[in-house]
């Protein structure tokens, strides 16, 4: 386990890989909120937190302050190279307009409604077969054994690229954000990725296929091909972003309902309540946090944000506001009146939400349908990642 | 027979008593009111939202169309104000 010197004053010391913050940040958003909603700290740079819904969702909108050119919570702490390979980063997630605006486009059909229910039968296909591959046993890691499993390969599908590789698109995946304050591990991360990508990107300009890599490669822009740098930042992107996410949010949803009876039972038996619930899943236990770079001095809410620093974009603090929800740390499973912003918020929306709410519906219908009584195996065996993306990484479960 | 006071504006024909629009600066394509009400939305390729018709919402979905109007992130659709 990663050691971070103790925390002397959440409000001005934070630690978001803080152990205690990673396992149970919410009674510390809480108290945050109420003393100082807007956190400081010197660790990793000059770094804010707000915790209040209203400055969460302001921040994000005020594009012209507040950069999505570092959107990374721990920054890389390594030399980087002289000569990078992805020299725009990761656009859209990492550029502010107009990049941000025709990468975004590039990108967003692959993820619309229509696409994502095409994406459908296989999500079940691949969950159902999970399943039966531990069903018979009375027991699993919902976390490793099925949730982490799920989105990597429906994102290897989308992107053309062979499901095989699934574990190591995780170990990368994971290197780049889970251990990114680990300039190996996350130097290991990148390359790889990016090796693996430069040689597909080669394969299919030789034998193009329907894949999204192939498109991008086909695609002009203003009359012109678009940069390999972007093709390979866009394949990277849809890869980091489109795993650990989603497989959080499937965890974490499951952690929930191993230790609340009463939900299980009832997500079990009404599958009326599931498209509500599914919402209410993400509100409560959004698994992601973005950065943003403050471009120019400005005072904000009374804090002195110079350019330079970081803020750190806490969506899942602000589903938790009790000013926006009511009983904002109970889940409630049809909560009706759901103004969440699991996905973010203004321009930078997750571009892939339409399939993280896809893959998480499935995951749990199906995981419902054939183990709709389960309970944690041990509270003490389950951990949990936090930082960039919040979920649970082993979560041993029994049942039957 | 007279109406109530105070009981709103008389129902429109087709007994049509709220108009909705989706504000296309505002939406950015979180699509929750299409999952919530998807008789009364429709979203394009990039995520964009838009009401189907004119807005006009028939009085048996008045329920949903306040739910979606409640579960946007983005405060994006509003009541149209009967003209």
């Amino acid at each position: 386990m990663r050691t971070t010197s103790p925390v002397s004053a959440w409000e001005s010391d934070f630690d978001v890989l803080d152990p205690h913050y990673v396992a149970d940040p919410f009674g510390i958003w809480a108290e945050l909120r109420r003393q100082c909603p807007i956190a400081h700290t010197d660790r990793r740079g000059s770094t804010w937190l707000p915790t209040r819904y209203d400055d969460v969702t302001a921040i994000a909108h005020d594009i012209e302050h507040f950069s999505s050119l570092e959107v990374a919570v721990i920054p890389f702490d390594g030399e980087e190279p002289e000569d990078p390979v992805l020299p725009y980063g990761l656009p859209p997630i990492s550029a502010d307009p107009p990049l941000h605006t025709w990468t975004r486009r590039l990108l967003l059909p692959w993820f619309s409604h229509t696409r994502v229910e095409s994406y459908e039968a296989m999500t079940r296909a691949l969950c159902s077969g999970l399943i039966a591959g531990f069903v018979d046993q009375g027991r699993a890691d919902a976390a490793s054994d099925y949730a982490q499993q799920i989105p990597v390969r429906v994102i290897a599908h989308i992107l053309g690229v062979s499901p095989d590789h699934a574990d190591t698109f995780t170990g990368w995946v994971r290197d780049v954000l889970e251990f990114a304050d680990d300039p190996e591990r996350r130097v290991h991360g990148v390359q790889g990725l990016l090796e693996y990508f430069i040689e597909e990107v080669a394969k299919r300009r030789a034998q193009p296929g329907n894949d999204l890599l192939s498109e991008l490669l086909q695609t002009e822009v203003d009359g012109a091909p678009i940069e390999d740098s972007l093709v390979l930042g866009a394949a990277a992107l849809v890869l980091i972003a489109g795993v650990d996410t989603t497989w959080s949010a499937i965890g974490s949803s499951l952690w929930h309902l191993a230790t609340h009876p009463d939900d299980r039972r009832r997500m079990a038996e009404d599958p009326e309540v599931m498209s509500l619930a599914v919402e209410e899943l993400l509100r409560a236990y959004s698994p992601v946090t973005m950065a943003r770079l403050v471009t120019k001095d400005v005072e904000y809410a009374g804090c002195p944000m110079k350019a330079g620093d970081k803020i750190l974009m806490n969506f899942p603090a602000a589903n938790r506001d009790p000013e926006v929800f009511e009983d904002a740390d109970e889940v409630v499973l049809d909560r009706a009146h759901n103004r969440h912003v699991a996905f973010g918020s203004g321009i930078h929306r997750c571009a892939g939400s339409n399939l993280a709410r896809m893959e998480l519906r499935v995951a749990l219908e199906e995981w419902l349908a054939r183990i709709p009584d389960f309970r944690l195996a041990d509270e003490d065996a389950v951990t949990w990642a936090g930082g960039q993306v919040r979920g649970p990484r082993l979560l041993p479960v029994v049942f039957g | 027979m007279g109406r109530r006071p105070g009981a709103g504006p008389p129902p429109a024909p087709g007994g049509v008593r709220l108009r909705i629009r989706v504000d296309p600066e505002k939406c950015q394509g979180h699509a929750r009111c299409y999952g919530l009400a998807p008789e009364l939305f429709s979203v394009d390729d990039y995520g964009l939202s838009t009401v189907v018709g004119d807005g006009s919402v028939p009085p048996e979905l008045e329920d949903r169309a306040r739910l979606a109007i409640a579960n946007c992130p983005e405060f994006a659709i509003e009541e149209v104000p009967a003209s």
